[in-house]
């Protein structure tokens, strides 16, 4: 088990190193700097900032310098904010996001999990067609759709919930994690529904059935373990894609989370924090990744020898 | 030398009165047209296509013909749509962000497809070490933050919207190639593909007869899913002020307008955004027809 | 009163195409301690009538009509679903076809075996574990202990089949109905699997009914037969009548079909025959496999030798049948024979050329003088070429026929195999089983090759379409004067088609001769293991030899 997880994070190694460097000189090649924005700055000026930003060494000791501190933890200073460093920013808005993340995920697998099994036990009926109906409808409404019709509908005209802020009001919170996970709720409902059909209809359900076990048995010991199976693969990738929703939802709420650091840094080229924060959630994904992959193969007793063996 | 594919009948014999066979491909049809979600969604895809390439000629307005006197109108006869706060009508706004929202989609899905299924085919005919290091290559890249990377790109080079194509494509032949590769090396081990190597058929001729017609189902399907997420990906950069520049336009800058003055000009996020997910409907419905349709196993029966 | 009484039992299957009568009135039944067969091909509804009595069959599209199924008095088809999960696993319980798809993946075998003690005894799971260590002795499992604790996937399938009979028999039915229980399996296996259900069933005292397309495996576990085609019964009664007093066609046909005896000595080579130089000569031949699963950079693959050093000759005209069960590797050297598979070493001689120092492009033309059939007529056809298409593909790619002729060459070779004129353009998924196995023996036949490698050619098929390709294989050897490898797991087969047999285990040949004299004096103990293990279709005969293999299970 040790060794599997272990030589999992030695994989990642390389993977974190691609996105460090590839972000870093990206950013490095982008035409104009953080600084020429500004209007009439004196040149000494400039040199003085650049010397602080180490931006007049030569691009590799720049890189390695940047690594170096990574590997201490140091994402350096904010170009943007003076005197504050990235760390802090990030520590500022990270518990903001993960919070909104947690609320996002706990919705999206919620509802989403069991609306699909549900579908799948009557396949083709209408406890079929109305889930997966909602759940088309959850994909084909982008969150930046969602967000403001939510808003408008529950916000505006009926007055329910607040419509911005994050822990202000009481209720604010409602909003945002609806919007941010709704469409991974219909995601995972199409999946759970996919994978409990194919499971169902496998034969060790129907020697289940002929032991006389009460249907729910059936369901939920014999069936919702594999049917669930690509619900968990996906959870890596959803991660993924609930931190970039949250760059639309925390800028739809004004909601001050690491999303939209992030965008308004991609404004301001903020080199440091657009480099940090890019790291940063890199680095989030992959162990989400390892961690959905870790469960996987936990959760199949065919591949479980792999977490022994430490493949 | 090869090419006898649908030679004239020369059959004299009176008893040969060939019944024609229905192939996979008829098969696939006929079920896809009992399908009514499926075939709404053909009709309205088509619709669109056909309307976004005569927009420049049908428009009811210029595309940037102010009338800053009558501002934000709520839909009428004049303005079916409405106007934005600029007076410039809607329909023929969204009609022109169509042309790019539509663009984005195929020309990115083209470019999916064009990486993925050559990725996919090598590695998977190839097998062996070669696959397993092309393979490793995709997973690789599967880790990565793309949405993020992304941002970073369009913020970094500007606003560019060959970019876009091109950094969408990128992110989406990865799965092609997964699902392209599984094919193959799930055909290479068939039988009858044995059979035409025994029969000594050279490996183009098997590729080119029996490796290719027999991986278009999954890729099919799996194009017709990708279109809406890559228009979904350049409407989200959009939203976000990252994608299309004004003065061109897409449905993403329309609904990101609209958000803005929602709570005065509902219908200008409304329209815009409805039109997104009828299209987006619309791509789903008919992927999801086609899975089924094109689904091996309903075939057999 | 019979323990279980059937009447008129009607299910019907509303499908696109209309409704299917896949059980069309039927009429058994079975007592305590007996033994029913329903025998049938595939698709005369013998599975479903089982089925719909425990309402198993999925419903729609299924339906259950019309009928009467009295258990213990009780009309099973009438009973509401709570009193049916009672009886399910508890007084009626089924051992299915396939173990390795009917146990879960997810659960040990153990937490599957107490399920039904959990369900129906209301005991404690202690309680309910030991029971179920018990039962695993019983049915043969070494050290059932800790084998309790396993995942069906470290059991191989014999062992699974084993579990799935513990799981059927532990909360002490009164009716088993066992659904093709050893068809997945081999031979060998076969017989120990019979003789354990047999032996569980008379130390119980229990009602077996036991559906099986095989009348030779029949004959030694029934008491009573009824033989079923397109839902209906044709013809029951005690095994002894429907054996040697056959009374309706089907039956008769049935038993016909089985491939019994060897072959009638037409085609036997010459004596001058053998000094000739071979067709075909397989020098110390190895195909050895890597296995990459547990990752390509890893030093310490495991190798798999499929072939090991084979060696074996093929004279011209000759049908050499090579015989092995699941995993002997007969399938890999009938691949290696033609370049199919990269040989490891060793040398395989074509009318004096080494085919495994060939190019591929010196490959070609060798590729024309010899073909394969294979065994999954759903496999081996192009899904997307039609019938024209496939037997007009090798014609034109090795010049042997022109775009002018092409088409009355496929027409002929359409009447060689049996296939309607008419269907040239019909596609593979338009024809059954049978159908399509003729197409591609006419593929195979189509380049007038002088070698024929034939891997499993008959064994998806149902068995009086076996007999059918079997005879359709027998002329155009004849016609066409070829030398045939003919490859099977079924003994009874090769002896029917074969002149020569040769036995392969684990990779090696342990056996070789002529059918007549390997079938009347087997050398090797493997090979006498594997012609005892054969199934007969006679009653008396199959009676006595399940007796001896009864008896220390019994005893135990």
């Amino acid at each position: 088990m040790f060794r599997f997880i272990l030589s999992r994070l030695l994989q990642a190694i390389p993977v974190l190193l691609v996105v460090i460097t590839a972000t870093f000189f990206l950013v490095r090649a982008a035409p104009g700097g953080p600084f020429s924005a500004e209007k009439a700055v004196p040149p000494e000026i400039i040199k003085a900032l650049e010397a602080r930003y180490h931006l007049d060494q030569p691009m590799w000791q720049q890189y390695f310098g940047y690594l170096n501190d990574l590997v201490h933890g140091e994402f350096g200073p904010s170009f943007r904010y003076p005197g504050r460093t990235v760390n802090e920013l990030i520590a500022g808005g990270l518990p903001i996001t993960a919070e909104l993340a947690l609320y996002a995920m706990l919705v999206a697998i919620i509802i989403g999990v069991c609306a699909g099994v549900f579908a799948a036990l009557k396949p083709n009926t209408p406890q079929d067609y109305i889930p997966m109906s909602a759940a088309m409808l959850g994909i084909c409404m982008p969150s930046f759709l969602m967000g403001p019709l939510l808003v408008l509908v529950f916000g505006i005209w009926f007055e329910w919930v607040p419509v911005s802020g994050w822990g202000d009001l009481p209720g604010d919170k409602i909003l945002p994690a609806i919007t941010l996970g709704s469409g991974y709720a219909a995601f995972l409902a199409r999946l759970s529904r996919g994978g409990m059909l194919e499971v169902m209809s496998q034969d060790y359900i129907r020697t289940a059935r002929a032991k006389g076990l009460p249907e729910w048995v059936v369901v939920l010991k014999h069936g919702l373990r594999g049917g669930l199976i690509p619900v968990i693969a996906f959870l890596g990738p959803a991660f993924a894609g609930l931190l970039s929703g949250s760059f639309v939802v925390e800028t739809i709420f004004q909601i001050p989370g690491l999303g939209r650091f992030y965008v308004q840094a991609a404004f301001n080229r903020d080199y440091t924090m657009i480099l940090g924060t890019t790291v940063f959630f890199a680095t989030l994904i992959v162990l989400f990744n390892l961690l959905s992959d870790i469960i996987a193969v936990w959760i199949n007793p065919k591949l479980r020898h792999q977490l022994r063996e430490g493949s | 030398m090869f090419k006898a594919k649908q030679p004239e009948p020369v059959l004299t014999d009176p008893l040969v009165q060939a019944v024609k066979g229905t192939s996979l491909w008829q098969d696939a049809w006929i079920r896809l047209r009992k399908n009514t979600f499926a075939l709404c969604g053909l009709g309205v895809i088509l619709f669109l296509c056909i309307i976004a390439l005569l927009t420049p000629f049908i428009a009811p307005y210029g595309y940037e013909q102010q009338n800053l006197l009558l501002g934000a109108a709520p839909p009428s006869a004049e303005h079916w749509l409405g106007t934005d706060i600029f007076g410039r009508d809607m329909l023929t706004r969204i009609m022109y962000g169509s042309r790019v929202s539509l663009m984005v989609g195929f020309i990115a899905t083209g470019v999916a497809l064009l990486i993925g299924v050559l990725w996919g085919t090598i590695a998977g005919y190839a097998g062996g070490r070669v696959d397993a290091v092309m393979m490793r290559l995709v997973d690789i890249l599967y880790a990565l933050p793309f949405m993020i990377f992304i941002v970073l790109l369009m913020v970094v080079f500007g606003r560019n919207i060959l970019l876009l194509f091109l950094a969408i494509g990128a992110v989406e032949w990865l799965t092609m190639a997964r699902i392209v590769r599984g094919q193959v090396l799930s055909l290479r081990r068939q039988e009858f593909v044995e059979a035409a190597v025994s029969l000594g058929l050279s490996r183009w001729t098997i590729i080119r007869r029996h490796l290719i017609p027999n991986t278009l189902g999954p890729v099919i399907v799996y194009t017709t899913l990708t279109i809406p997420s890559v228009m979904l990906l350049e409407a989200f950069l959009s939203f976000l002020g990252l994608g299309i520049q004004p003065p061109q336009s897409s449905w993403g800058l329309l609904i990101s307008y609209g958000v803005e003055t929602m709570e005065e000009y509902p219908w200008l996020l409304l329209f815009p955004g409805l039109t997104l997910s009828i299209t987006l409907f619309a791509l789903n419905f008919l992927g999801d027809g086609l899975r089924d349709a094109l689904d091996p196993r309903a075939s057999k029966n | 009163m019979p323990l279980l009484e059937v009447d008129n039992l009607t299910t019907h299957f509303h499908t696109r195409e209309g409704v299917v009568k896949a059980v069309d009135g039927i009429s058994f039944s079975v007592d305590r301690g007996e033994t029913l067969a329903i025998v049938g091909e595939s698709g005369s509804g013998k599975s479903v009538a089982c089925y719909s009595l425990l309402k198993l069959i999925p419903q729609p599209p299924g339906k259950i009509v019309a009928g009467r199924a009295l258990f213990e008095g009780r009309d099973l088809l009438q009973t509401d679903n709570k009193t049916l999960q009672q009886i399910r696993g508890n007084d009626i319980a089924i051992i299915f076809q396939d173990p390795m798809t009917c146990l879960n993946p997810y659960l040990t075998v153990g937490e599957q075996l107490i399920e039904p003690l959990i369900y129906h005894r209301n005991i404690s799971r202690k309680e309910a574990t030991q029971r179920a260590i018990e039962i695993l002795g019983e049915v043969g499992i070494v050290e059932p202990e800790k084998r309790i604790n396993s995942y069906p996937h470290e059991f191989s399938g014999g062992m699974r089949q084993r579990v799935m009979i513990g799981m059927a028999l532990i909360a002490e039915p009164k009716l088993l109905i066992c659904d093709e229980p050893t068809t997945a399996l081999d031979v060998t296996i076969q017989a120990q699997i019979l003789g354990l259900v047999k032996a569980l069933q008379l130390k119980r005292n229990i009602a077996v009914i036991f559906i099986s397309h095989d009348l030779a495996v029949v004959a030694g576990v029934a008491d009573k037969v009824a033989v079923m085609k397109d839902g209906l019964i044709v013809e029951q009664g005690p095994v002894d009548d429907i054996f040697y007093n056959t009374q309706h066609d089907y039956t008769k046909k049935l038993l016909a079909s089985i491939p019994e005896g060897a072959k009638p000595e037409t085609s036997n080579p010459d004596a001058s025959n053998i000094e000739n130089t071979p067709l075909l000569a397989i020098n110390g031949l190895k195909t050895h496999f890597h296995d990459y699963s547990g990752g390509w950079l890893k030093r310490n693959q495991k190798v798999i030798k499929a072939v090991d050093d084979v060696s074996l000759k093929i004279q011209q005209g000759e049908i050499l049948g090579l015989v092995g069960e699941s995993g002997s590797g007969k399938s890999t050297l009938g691949r290696s024979i033609l370049q199919l598979v990269p040989v490891t070493s060793g040398s395989v001689i074509f009318d004096g050329t080494d085919l495994t120092s060939l190019s591929p492009a010196q490959m070609k033309p060798m590729r024309r003088r010899m073909q394969m059939i294979f065994q999954d007529p759903y496999a081996s056809l192009n899904p997307r070429m039609t019938v024209f298409d496939t037997l007009a593909e090798p014609l034109l790619y090795h010049g042997l026929a022109t775009r002018k002729t092409v088409t009355e060459q496929v027409l002929a070779l359409m009447d060689d195999v049996g296939l309607a004129r008419s269907a040239i353009r019909k596609y593979p998924h338009e024809f059954s089983g049978g159908q399509r196995q003729r197409i591609a023996v006419g593929r195979a036949v189509s380049t007038k090759p002088e070698l024929v490698i034939a891997d499993e050619p008959v064994s998806a098929l149902d068995v009086t379409i076996q007999a059918q390709i079997l005879d359709l294989i027998l002329t155009l050897i004849d016609k066409h004067n070829l030398t045939m490898l003919f490859i099977s797991h079924d003994l009874s087969v090769v002896r029917y088609i074969a002149d020569r047999i040769a036995v392969m285990h684990h990779g090696k040949l342990v056996e070789t001769g002529s059918t007549e004299s390997l079938f009347a004096a087997p050398q090797h103990e493997y090979t006498k293991k594997l012609l005892a293990a054969i199934p007969v279709a006679d009653p008396a005969r199959e009676r006595e030899r399940q007796a001896a293999l009864i008896e220390p299970i019994i005893n135990s």
